[in-house]
């Protein structure tokens, strides 16, 4: 597969050497690996998988894993947007340091979001103080993973959606105004589909993340099982009992989850590089 | 201009502001700065405040705890042979496929950027499935007395994992926007592989390597779910700084929980104003 293409010889050496390392690595450390939770699975067996994967437990877990993430998904769709919006349009000071901060979640490791989101939203907590007299609960709750999940997908958005905001051709815009339409109605006709697929990609990435997500979830949810025991939660109690062919079986759906929506992104990513050919 | 590093252009709208355009935009930068201090800033300030809510002294002493500074040491010694590592690795990458054509390649790209889609908590457990006491070599391991999951090797190997893709990511499409004339031109004029790699290729990309050097080394430093699965967690020995924290975190030892946090939030921060700073180098010497 990976033949060097015949061409007028480039002068340039070390094909061999650094393909051969590149190749030889990336088996190693990933290609190999990878495959074990594939063959694992295999051995354990269609009936004892598909049991494995699919107890009462686990099935909560998922149903809690995704709709937790959804959420997550679409707040950080909201927010992004507004966000990516402000930074790629207005000026005010301090911009830059904004800008700057948009990345704190991916810059953060997830433990210490973890520890952090969960010391404000405790009942002695900073924002769980006044919040809990209301009878809003936040920490070791549904909602708790769901704020944690929207902290560490929130950059996916913006920086999706800047980029192509901050290119968008402007007389587009013009002309629209001139011709009478409305800030909303050019936002809504014009900016708007412009950006939807960028938008989108964002909201999958963000979606993506927050469905593996562990460490920021973990400290916040309170984990009772069957009510805010996420799936990569549950992977780690079988693994702590040893029931290796349960955590594979788990792992392997997820797995199988996370690469289709990767797969869905790419193509999603391909038809956007369309659409800016042809623009 | 780069694709890894989109600069914010300062875009100065020639638009008629009319009254109302200049609501709408203090209510949105209004809402977005509100929105953005809430949920960005608090957890952040959360980190320090609880790390000095019993004063410099206690934070001082949480610091120079005995296993909290071993962790710190682990956490350096896998960033200092995960990332290294994956350097090479990119730097390899990043030859074979910017500057020959062969077919795969794209697949060999997505291939490189497979360990983003897999979960931390998955990424630890492909390697126990491996070097575990029921893995594939477990058996042969254990007749030899070669203990890798649950001891350090374990926890370099999920770590390098987790941070794979994220240095030859950042070199793949910067070298593709410099092309390959400057290094065809050298190799005409007789110049060795390692000459041009060192003197023409190393010095046009030192800022997005750099770039990527920084964000692997924070991803390593801030791993958590692989490294928590190979761990075994031994205190003061196959504890990283983020397990540290959750062990002190779950004894209830808030203080020393969020001083070795802080730690790593402080890293965090220094990641941020190193991005900042590469943007302006690089928009600076493209311009």
């Amino acid at each position: 597969m990976l033949h060097r293409r015949k061409q007028a010889g480039s002068p340039i050496p070390g094909f061999g050497l650094s393909m051969g390392f590149t190749l030889s690595y990336l088996s190693l450390i990933v290609l190999i690996p990878i495959s074990a939770v594939f063959f694992k699975s295999a051995s354990l067996g269609w009936t004892h998988f598909w049991q494995a994967a699919t107890t009462p437990r686990v099935i909560a877990s998922y149903r809690l894993t995704i709709g937790a993430s959804l959420a997550a998904a679409l707040i950080n769709m909201v927010t992004g947007l507004l966000v990516g919006w402000v930074l790629a349009r207005y000026d005010f000071p301090g911009k830059h340091f904004v800008d700057a901060m948009v990345d704190l979640p991916f810059a953060l490791p997830t433990a210490v979001a973890g520890i952090a989101l969960t010391s404000l939203y405790v009942k002695s907590g900073w924002f769980g103080r006044y919040l809990q007299p209301h009878g809003i609960q936040v920490a070791f709750q549904p909602a708790g993973i769901v704020l944690a999940l929207a902290f560490v997908g929130f950059p996916f958005v913006v920086r999706s959606v800047q980029p192509v905001l901050e290119d968008l051709d402007q007389e587009l815009e013009e002309a629209a105004a001139s011709l009478g339409a409305s800030r909303w109605q050019t936002f809504r006709r014009v900016i708007f589909p412009s950006i939807l697929p960028a938008l989108l990609t964002g909201t999958a990435l963000a979606f993506g993340r927050a469905l593996g997500e562990y460490g920021s979830v973990i400290f916040i949810a309170g984990n009772m099982p069957m009510k805010t025991e996420i799936s990569s939660l549950l992977i780690v109690s079988k693994l702590e009992q040893y029931d290796y062919a349960g955590a594979t079986a788990i792992a392997v759906i997820m797995l199988v989850a996370s690469f289709t929506l990767l797969l869905g992104i790419n193509l999603l990513q391909a038809r956007i590089r369309r659409q800016e050919a042809e623009a | 201009m780069s694709t890894t590093l989109p600069l914010p252009k300062v875009v100065s709208a020639p638009r008629t502001h009319s009254k109302q355009g200049t609501t709408v935009r203090r209510v949105l930068i209004g809402a977005a700065l509100v929105f953005l201090t809430l949920f960005l800033a608090f957890p952040l300030l959360a980190v320090f405040a609880q790390a000095f809510v019993k004063g410099l002294h206690a934070y001082l002493a949480a610091i120079r705890d005995e296993e909290t500074l071993l962790a710190a040491r682990l956490t350096l010694m896998v960033i200092f042979i995960a990332v290294p590592l994956n350097l090479v690795f990119g730097l390899a990458a990043g030859w074979a496929i910017t500057k020959f054509d062969f077919h795969g390649k794209n697949i060999l790209i997505t291939l490189i950027d497979l360990p983003l889609a897999v979960s931390p908590v998955v990424s630890g457990l492909i390697y126990v499935l491996v070097f575990g006491l029921h893995g594939w070599f477990g058996s042969w391991l254990d007749s030899h007395d070669i203990r890798i999951i649950f001891a350090v090797p374990g926890i370099v190997m999920a770590t390098t994992f987790v941070t794979f893709p994220f240095i030859a990511r950042e070199l793949i499409p910067f070298m593709q926007t410099q092309g390959k004339e400057e290094e065809e031109a050298a190799a005409v004029l007789g110049a060795n592989g390692w000459h041009i790699l060192f003197k023409v290729t190393l010095p046009n990309i030192k800022w997005s390597l750099l770039y990527g050097v920084i964000l692997a080394s924070a991803r390593a430093a801030g791993e958590f779910g692989a490294v928590s699965v190979v761990s075994g967690h031994i205190r003061g020995q196959t504890t990283t700084l983020p397990l540290q924290v959750e062990i002190l975190y779950n004894e209830y030892n808030f203080v020393g929980a969020f001083a070795a946090a802080s730690l790593l939030t402080l890293l965090a921060v220094v990641t941020l104003i190193a991005r900042k700073t590469i943007e302006w180098k690089t928009s600076e010497t493209e311009e």
